[in-house]
Formats: C-alpha cells, sequence, structure tokens
C-alpha cells in the first residue's frame, strides 16, 4: 500500500489519522490483516482447547488409590503418558511422549528457519531466503509425515485393545484402537478430540507449508528482488509461526497436563 | 541458486552481513524450556503444582514466539494491545468453561 502512495508531499492531514498513505499502528496493510486473521484463528483453537478442558474436568481423573493399576478404561480420562507411548521402529517399547516431543522440535526448527529466512529477506539476500524456505518446507513435511504416522497408529491401537462388557446384553468384546464412535484408550469423547484438535493443526501445518512452496517458488523466480522488498515472506512468516504457537499449546494442554 | 557464488558478507556485494543472533538465542531457551516440560512430566507427581508450572512455561514460550519470531515485542504499542487484550477474555471462558465443567461431573 505505502509503495504505491506518497506522503511526502502530503502534510495536511495529521499522521495518525486514517486518510491513506499513512500506515495504521506502523503496520502495512498486509500485515495489519493477517494479524487480526490470526486473532481470529485463535479463537477457534482457543474454542477446542476450552472444549477440551471443559469435557475432561466432566469425566473422572485416573486416581490409583480408587481404580488400582492403569489400564484403559471408559470409567475415566486416560493418562496421556499411557497413550502415547510409541515410536516408529521400535515396536513394544514404552517411550512415553518421545515422538511428541520429536514433533514438537521439528516444529519449534523449522520456525527458526522461517524467521532466518525473514531476516534474509530483509538484507534483500535472495539465495539465503531460498535456502531457509527450503529448510521451513522440509520442517513442516516431516512434521506432517509424523502426524501420519501418530494417526495411524492411534487408529490401529496396540495389541492388547480394551475389554469392554456391552450395557445391552452383557457380553464382553475387545475394542483395538479408535474411531469417532468408541475408542480402546477412554471415553469416546478423548478420541473425538484428539482427532479433531490434531486433525485442525494439521490442516493448518498443511496449508502452511502449500503458501511457504508459494513463496519458495516467488522468491526463486525473482519475484520479490522486482519488487523491492520481501514482505510476503514476513506475512506467511507470520502464519508459520502461529501454526508453531498453537503447536506449542496443543503439547501443553493435550499431552502434558 | 547454483548461479550465484553468494559468500556471506565478504564477496564485496550490497548484502549486509547477517544478524542471527538473537534468533539462535530464542531458539536455544525454547529448546531448553521444552527439554524442562519433558523433566516435570516425568519427576512431578501430577497436581495443582505440575499443571501450573507447564501453564507457565507455556506462557513463556509463547511470549518468545510471539514477541520475537513474530517480532510484535518491537510493533506499535497499539498493535499490541489489540492482539493480547482479546485473549484476555479466552483466558476468562477457559477457566470458566473448566469450572462448570466440574461441576457437570458433581451432577453426574
Amino acid at each position: 500500500m505505502a509503495t504505491t502512495v506518497t506522503t511526502e508531499s502530503t502534510a495536511v492531514f495529521d499522521k495518525k489519522t486514517w486518510m491513506g498513505g499513512v500506515e495504521p499502528m506502523n503496520a502495512s496493510y498486509g500485515k495489519l490483516m493477517m494479524w487480526f486473521f490470526l486473532i481470529s484463528d485463535t479463537f477457534t483453537f482457543s474454542a477446542l482447547l476450552v472444549t477440551y478442558g471443559l469435557i475432561r474436568f466432566s469425566f473422572p481423573a485416573y486416581d490409583q488409590a480408587i481404580h488400582g493399576a492403569f489400564q484403559f478404561s471408559t470409567m475415566y480420562w486416560p493418562i496421556p503418558d499411557k497413550v502415547y507411548n510409541a515410536f516408529p521402529f521400535v515396536h513394544g517399547m514404552d517411550l512415553p511422549l518421545v515422538f511428541v516431543g520429536l514433533m514438537t522440535f521439528i516444529l519449534i526448527f523449522s520456525s527458526v528457519t522461517m524467521v532466518l529466512a525473514v531476516e534474509a529477506g530483509h538484507r534483500m539476500d535472495r539465495p539465503t531466503v531460498e535456502k531457509y524456505m527450503l529448510w521451513t518446507i522440509l520442517g513442516g513435511f516431516a512434521f506432517l509425515g509424523c502426524q501420519a504416522w501418530e494417526w495411524t497408529h492411534f487408529i490401529h491401537g496396540t495389541e492388547e485393545g480394551m475389554q469392554v462388557k456391552d450395557v445391552v446384553d452383557g457380553g464382553v468384546r475387545t475394542v483395538f484402537g479408535a474411531n469417532l464412535v468408541e475408542n480402546q484408550y477412554g471415553p469416546p469423547a478423548f478420541a473425538d478430540l484428539f482427532f479433531f484438535i490434531t486433525g485442525f493443526h494439521g490442516t493448518h501445518v498443511f496449508s502452511g507449508v502449500l503458501l511457504n512452496i508459494l513463496i519458495f517458488y516467488r522468491t526463486a523466480t525473482g519475484l520479490y528482488q522486482r519488487r523491492g522488498h520481501y514482505e510476503m515472506v514476513e506475512k506467511v512468516g507470520l502464519y508459520w509461526h502461529f501454526v508453531d504457537l498453537v503447536w506449542v499449546f496443543v503439547f501443553t494442554f493435550f499431552y502434558l497436563v | 541458486m547454483a548461479t550465484h557464488s553468494h559468500h556471506d558478507n565478504h564477496a564485496g556485494t550490497e548484502v549486509a552481513p547477517a544478524q542471527t543472533g538473537q534468533i539462535w538465542k530464542v531458539f536455544w531457551i525454547l529448546a531448553a524450556v521444552t527439554t524442562l516440560e519433558f523433566i516435570i512430566a516425568f519427576f512431578i507427581k501430577p497436581g495443582y503444582f505440575k499443571t501450573s508450572l507447564f501453564v507457565g512455561l507455556t506462557v513463556v514460550k509463547a511470549f518468545y514466539i510471539v514477541g520475537e519470531f513474530m517480532h510484535l515485542k518491537h510493533e506499535a504499542k497499539g498493535l499490541i494491545w489489540a492482539i493480547l487484550l482479546p485473549c484476555l477474555f479466552v483466558v476468562w471462558l477457559l477457566l470458566a468453561l473448566m469450572m462448570e465443567g466440574g461441576s457437570i461431573f458433581m451432577l453426574r
């Protein structure tokens, strides 16, 4: 916006008024709108996490004194350590939260490469922007791959499954893995919230990767160099950091607490 | 990319030297906090203390991501408040509905 309008000769208006040509809050139109979009997206994710809090606290928590040794049951909310304890290629080992931790580090690292790309953009350093955009895209794909594995494992479940007693005829059967109706880990709402929250976040990562690829392509073809600034890298960077930020909250409230 | 022979700031081009010290510092802070969360997850018994530690450390991470990576710390004051204030209402909603969940549990 500011690049198309000259403000030097128009001293008639106070700089703080929103008459065009000046940037409210010292942020360009695109950046400001990205911030407001992110605030609205914050509300969506908050709604999902608040729902998680509400439903979780409406179920009994596991208590060793009451329930004995931990096993999956629809009577209480499962402990995350016991659900997310698998790692690719090491079958049968109890590695609580290690894989989720790896995913967290992948996303934080790709956030760092993104901010390095933005920094290079400020200096009009095109090859460096290209390099770090590629690293960011790679991090995004790595995270999506991890999530695909995580979902597959969650859906297929463990070999033991969970014994459930049928309310209607009293027969006992075993539930394996998870779907939206029932799951072997705990109350049905547990798996529903897992699919909705991590799925909604994964969709954001996916669209973030697509945007990053677009930005990389436009950097590589020299569009931003000709334009004279790399502000698009910054705007998409804001979105990418936001996706990382959401994962920080999902990690805490879904996997740790 | 292959046709460019770019060597940081010694090539005599107009590209300014990279200023990445602060970025890597924030990265190490985030990595350290995440590692600390792991240690807490296994060595502290579940309870209010553990939960508040997790929430506190998450806020620390959020502060560095939003403040430094998203550059909000260095924006105009008006923008900072425009982003922060709505989030405070979310915190209120979270607390209200968690208490609501507790009372649903009591009624069951």
